[in-house]
């Protein structure tokens, strides 16, 4: 063998076996396998030999070339045996360090419940409706069967603006009529849509009662809609909201703009109806007011009472949101408290 | 109203618990919020669940009913008696007390007419009466003041009636009284608070709930004798009446007891007025109130003496409006203006009453009373509703007048009335009733179909049920043909004429009576209407959730504000940027920072920042909510806004970088929106130097769509800012309009195809004048790069040495790739030197070797 190869042979095992980490073997490559290589600098003098020891030279170099790549290629994975053996070994973390943490948005927790209550009614056909938020008497009271002086309106303390005969909507229900009128085509075409929205009541603001609070109206018109599908329709309801068999009650109750008006009850989902503090010791929990469409509400939406049938119910997102979480002042939701928000 | 069970019993029989017929009448309507037991225990009824009550059970064998044969002197003490009771047992026994109603008795020996007691045995448990706190003790025996005493007659404190320790209870003799009986049997009871819905006028009586009792069990009603013993001579000589507004007042009686003796009532009638609340008076005042609850007719006694008086002869009583400027003293003693809608009750002297709501004091009871004039009126509720708002009276008679009173009942309400009257005060009752009634209701009477009432139902009751369920209710009925005709009974108004909604009243009352409970529940069968596509619903939500995952809060706000935080938006000396349009005002606010809805979310969002900021290193906030323009439509417009607010440090300290982070700033703003119109595959916007005087004059921009101005961002001024107390850290705020975000999105956007050829990329730096902005140079760039150009993205920007003063390096990393085929560093040079040039010719650059 060519003494020359015999040198650099030794030369370059030699360094291999001192390479500790990737960067020196690849210096090493570099230095002896690369383009300009050691290597590559003997296959430059073959030129220059005698022509018959060319071939033989030649083979050598190349000998030595592989031998060379195969060695490396036998420390590179030494090399890389023992960098993971050390980095398993040492490579320890304080796993108890805090995290850092991420920036996350979140939804205001009405929303969250809105779109609750938007799912589940839309899975049985209800479609979204929006409406006025500042209405007009006539719309809040007078078409829902509540005329002026009417003992009901009591029920309800109005914020009233410079413009007598315009009002802050107490509850979505003037939605209903707006609704016969724009989709009921003259009181011909049947209709099933929730109403949304912001509703406003003159009231001292406290833990249990705020001037502003969302509602989620919904509204059935049809040739033959029945009290028994009130019934099973918001049974379904609190089955999909409340995720539970839970018993749903039904009390008579009154609404000037249903009739047969009902309230809806369902067994207390905190204590399963044994009574708690929430149920007040009842086992219940209210959570709708609904009925049958009132025959003058039906004429005023433009359908003719005495074929067309309809039910409503009426639903406090705030209030339910509260029962589930178990949030004690109202306030809450428009406090906008951060530290609030950030629990949802 | 409070209900007393043993009251409704004289009406109608109960035999089931207590517990069960609360739960009846609830679900039937008359919602029961409250028991309150009287030594009676609380029962256990399946299915019902109730508050654990914990008051004091009375035992059947230690609480006892005993007559107080006589009061005897104390030997040791004056302000001690000595009782001396039978209880049944065999001998009599005495309990030392210092009942201060017993001292009366004292001495007198035995007491006739009997008086009874309630009587506590040794061992008995009752409340401490000298207790402020309640705390159950049991009777145990002692000396008092040297003699010896193991039991005592109770106050009503001690049974836990009611707070009355002062003396004890005595009861004045009825023949059914047997001593040693239990107290439970005789006193026991249970008080129903019952809440009304205003359909339930009817109901506000015992008589009224009985009723309903009687109509849900399914029993026959036991009404009290409306017939009265009259003695005197005719009424209509002694008084007349003149009604002037029958559309007010369609209906007023009379009657007139004389000689009667004005004291306080028994025994029977002030524990009934106090189990309903009520403080007994003397026996014709009581009478009043009682027949206002038993029967829900309101009563008015007027001292006949002082009409004759007034009128100088048989007075007439004129029910009229007020003349100019009538003025009326109240029995509360308030000196009234009458409103010109405020029915009087007047005699020819002058006014003397309220119709329906108050009555004077000059003709009021008093003890030297001698002869009642009893009136029992009908009066027009909405007129009664208007005359309470306005003179803010409420009385026992407002809240049933102002909820509608039957005229039927009027005749019911002299008669009963006068008749206990004259029961609990003697004297002679005038011969008949002066009646005028010139406004009678109709009768109604509803036909429905039960088929009508099948299908609306949703089951498949018998025509005989429903017939039945509304008998039960009083109902006069008549079926013929399948359909059933209900005449209403004559104390129901609430039966409407109109043929449709009167059937939607008797379908409540069938289906009430059937209970609700019984309906089954079923799909909707019926026709589903024409779908239609929310976009709006969907889109906003849309735009709620992108902010979410960019890491915002979602606020609401009140949708109220007042002018002057409005004004507070609006820098000195500046002219105002909000929207030109009126407030909608409030007249009635619940306080005064909170008297018109906004314009701007932009206040309420300061707001919320400043309420935080106390505890929140970082804010990044948004809401979508409306604003309210009022023009010169009846309604405003309402505007839906969004906002956006950014305040505080870019990152969350960590021990990492320590707590030293930047702030966040107008950048951060302007990445949230470009990233919001990037998901709403909203491409053709722009900027352009924002005119908002609540934004600082140079950091800040308006956003347009299509080159239409939708909104304005940028740095809150910092004088607004200030006066927000938002001091500490830069306030970035946005407000943009969603009607165009909704608008303008594209949910049909074409998806780009996966490019597979390499690209190549190089860097370029450019020296321009500081002043050049930087759109306008990647502009020129993506200009001059052309088709192969993918990406153009700014990475450094320096002033300073080397670069001359005045100047600024912009540096870009370019990508050029090509579609169809591999690009060499020949077609990636030509596209630079196209740049190179352009930036030379169009921006005077030089390029930064």
């Amino acid at each position: 063998m060519s003494q020359t190869v015999e040198v650099l042979r030794h030369q370059a095992l030699d360094k291999l076996d001192k390479t500790t980490d990737s960067d020196e073997l690849a210096q090493w490559r570099s230095r002896y396998l690369g383009r300009k290589g050691a290597v590559g600098a003997l296959f430059g003098t073959i030129g220059k030999l005698p022509k018959e020891e060319r071939a033989a030279f030649g083979q050598q170099v190349n000998a030595l070339q592989s031998e060379l790549q195969k060695a490396f290629e036998e420390r590179e994975q030494l090399i890389r045996e023992q960098l993971l053996a050390q980095d398993l070994e040492e490579g320890e973390i304080d796993i108890t360090l805090p995290a850092y943490p991420r920036q996350m948005g979140g939804l205001h927790p009405a929303t969250r419940t809105h779109r609750e209550f938007q799912t589940i009614w839309a899975e049985m056909g209800f479609q979204v409706y929006q409406s006025h938020d500042v209405e007009e008497d006539d719309f809040n009271f007078t078409l829902l069967n509540l005329p002026p002086h009417h003992p009901a309106r009591d029920m309800q303390d109005t914020f009233y603006t410079t413009n007598p005969r315009v009002l802050l909507r107490t509850h979505t229900s003037p939605g209903q009529i707006r609704a016969m009128r724009e989709l009921g085509e003259g009181g011909s075409k049947p209709i099933r849509v929730i109403l949304p929205g912001m509703c406003y009541r003159q009231e001292q603001v406290t833990a249990r009662s705020e001037i502003q609070f969302t509602q989620v109206e919904g509204l059935a018109i049809g040739r033959n809609i029945r009290m028994s599908d009130l019934k099973g329709t918001i049974s379904e309801f609190a089955k999909r909201m409340f995720n539970t068999n839970a018993k749903v009650r039904y009390r008579a109750s009154y609404f000037p703009f249903t009739e047969p008006s009902m309230e809806v009850d369902i067994e207390c989902f905190l204590c399963d109806g044994e009574g708690c503090r929430v149920c007040k010791y009842t086992g219940w929990l209210e959570i709708a007011g609904s009925g049958m469409v009132h025959p003058t509400v039906l004429r005023n939406g433009g359908y003719d009472p005495s074929v067309w049938s309809g039910f409503a119910f009426g639903m406090g997102p705030e209030r339910i949101t509260m029962l589930k979480h178990g949030i004690q002042d109202i306030r809450y939701f428009w406090g906008n408290d951060l530290r609030f928000l950030k629990q949802f | 109203m409070l209900v007393p069970i043993s009251w409704i019993k004289d009406y109608v029989d109960i035999d089931i618990p207590v517990e069960l017929l609360a739960e009846k009448l609830t679900v039937a309507g008359l919602e029961v919020v409250h028991l309150k037991y009287i030594g009676l225990p609380q029962a256990e009824v399946p299915g019902v669940r109730m508050p654990r009550s914990d008051h004091l059970v009375w035992d059947r064998e230690k609480l006892l009913l005993a007559r107080i044969v006589e009061v005897k002197t104390h030997p040791n003490a004056d302000k001690l008696v000595l009782a001396m009771v039978d209880y049944g047992g065999d001998e009599l026994e005495q309990c030392v007390t210092g009942a201060s109603n017993l001292f009366e008795y004292k001495g007198q020996g035995e007491i006739n007419p009997p008086i009874w007691g309630a009587f506590a045995m040794e061992g008995a448990r009752v409340w401490d009466g000298h207790s402020d706190k309640p705390r159950l003790m049991t009777l145990k025996g002692k000396e008092l003041r040297g003699i010896y005493n193991k039991s005592m007659v109770c106050s009503e404190k001690e049974l836990g009636i009611s707070d009355e320790h002062e003396g004890v209870i005595i009861l004045d003799h009825e023949e059914r009284y047997v001593a040693g009986a239990p107290l439970a049997d005789i006193l026991g009871d249970v008080v129903f608070d019952i809440e009304f819905t205003p359909n339930l006028a009817r109901c506000f009586s015992m008589i009224g709930v009985a009723r309903e009792v009687a109509a849900i069990l399914g029993v026959e009603m036991r009404y009290p004798s409306f017939e009265f013993v009259a003695g005197g001579g005719p009424i209509e000589e002694q008084v007349k009446i003149d009604i002037r507004e029958p559309e007010l007042n369609p209906r007023f009686t009379l009657t007139l007891l004389r000689d009667t003796e004005v004291k306080p009532s028994p025994f029977w009638m002030r524990h009934r007025l106090r189990l309903i609340g009520q403080r007994p008076r003397n026996n014709i005042v009581d009478v009043t109130n009682y027949i206002t609850f038993e029967l829900g007719q309101p009563l008015h006694a007027f001292d006949y003496d002082k009409l004759l008086d007034r009128a100088g002869g048989p007075p007439t009583i004129i029910t009229r409006l007020p003349e100019a400027g009538e003025r009326l003293e109240t029995l509360d003693g308030l000196a009234r203006d009458l409103g010109v809608e405020t029915i009087l009750v007047a005699d020819t002297a002058g006014a003397l009453a309220i119709g329906g709501v108050m009555g004077g004091g000059e003709t009021e009871i008093s003890e030297s009373t001698r002869n009642v004039l009893l009136e029992a009126a009908a009066w027009n509720n909405i007129s009664v509703r208007k005359t309470i708002k306005e003179q803010r009276i409420h009385t026992e008679a407002s809240a049933r007048f102002s909820r509608g009173v039957h005229p039927s009942q009027s005749i019911l309400g002299s008669s009963r009335g006068i008749e206990l009257m004259r029961q609990l005060g003697g004297g002679t009752v005038a011969a008949g009733v002066v009646d005028a009634y010139p406004l009678r209701p109709e009768t109604v009477t509803v036909a429905v179909p039960i088929e009508r009432i099948n299908a609306l139902l949703g089951m498949d009751i018998e025509i005989d049920q429903a017939v039945d369920a509304l008998r039960r209710l009083e109902f006069e009925t008549r079926v013929s043909d399948d359909v059933i005709h209900a005449t209403a009974p004559d104390h129901r108004l609430d039966i409407s004429p109109d043929p449709v909604v009167g059937r939607a009243d008797l379908l409540e009352e069938i289906a009430r009576m059937l209970g609700y409970d019984r309906i089954p529940e079923t799909i909707m069968a019926d026709e589903m209407p024409p779908q239609r596509e929310n976009t709006s619903v969907f889109i906003e939500e849309r735009v709620r959730d992108i902010l979410v995952g960019l890491g915002l809060y979602e606020v609401i706000n009140y949708r109220f504000t007042n002018r002057e935080t409005e004004a507070m938006l609006v820098p000195d000396g500046l002219p105002s940027s909000l929207p030109d349009a009126e407030y909608v005002e409030i007249v009635n606010p619940s306080a005064s920072e909170r008297n018109v809805l906004r314009h701007t979310l932009m206040a309420n969002m300061l707001e919320t920042a400043a309420n935080n900021a106390r505890y929140q290193k970082t804010q990044q906030l948004f809401e979508i909510g409306k604003v309210y323009l009022q023009r010169n439509a009846v309604l405003p417009e309402e505007s839906m806004r969004l906002g956006i607010l950014l305040t505080g440090a870019r990152d969350q300290p960590t021990w990492r970088i320590g707590d030293a982070g930047d702030a966040l700033d107008f950048y951060d703003l302007k990445g949230v929106i470009e990233s919001l119109l990037g998901a709403l595959h909203i491409d053709d916007f722009s900027y352009e130097r924002a005119t908002h005087s609540s934004f600082h004059p140079g950091r800040s921009a308006n956003l347009l769509l299509r080159r239409v101005q939708v909104g304005a961002f940028g740095e809150i001024h910092p004088q607004v800012g200030q006066r927000f107390r938002l001091t500490d850290s830069k306030v970035f705020y946005a407000e943009l309009e969603v009607a165009p975000l909704l608008r303008y999105q594209q949910r049909l956007h074409k998806i780009e195809p996966l490019l597979t050829t390499p690209a190549i990329l190089e860097d370029i730096a450019l020296i321009v004048d500081a002043d050049v902005a930087a759109n306008e140079v990647e502009r020129v760039i993506r200009q001059a790069g052309g088709r192969l150009l993918k990406d153009v993205t700014l990475f450094d920007i320096y002033t300073g040495d080397p670069i001359p003063p005045g100047k600024k390096s912009l540096a870009y990393s370019l990508t050029y790739q090509d579609p169809e085929r591999t690009l060499t560093d020949k077609n990636a040079a030509r596209a630079r030197k196209k740049i190179v040039g352009a930036a030379r010719r169009r921006l005077r650059a030089e390029l930064r070797s």
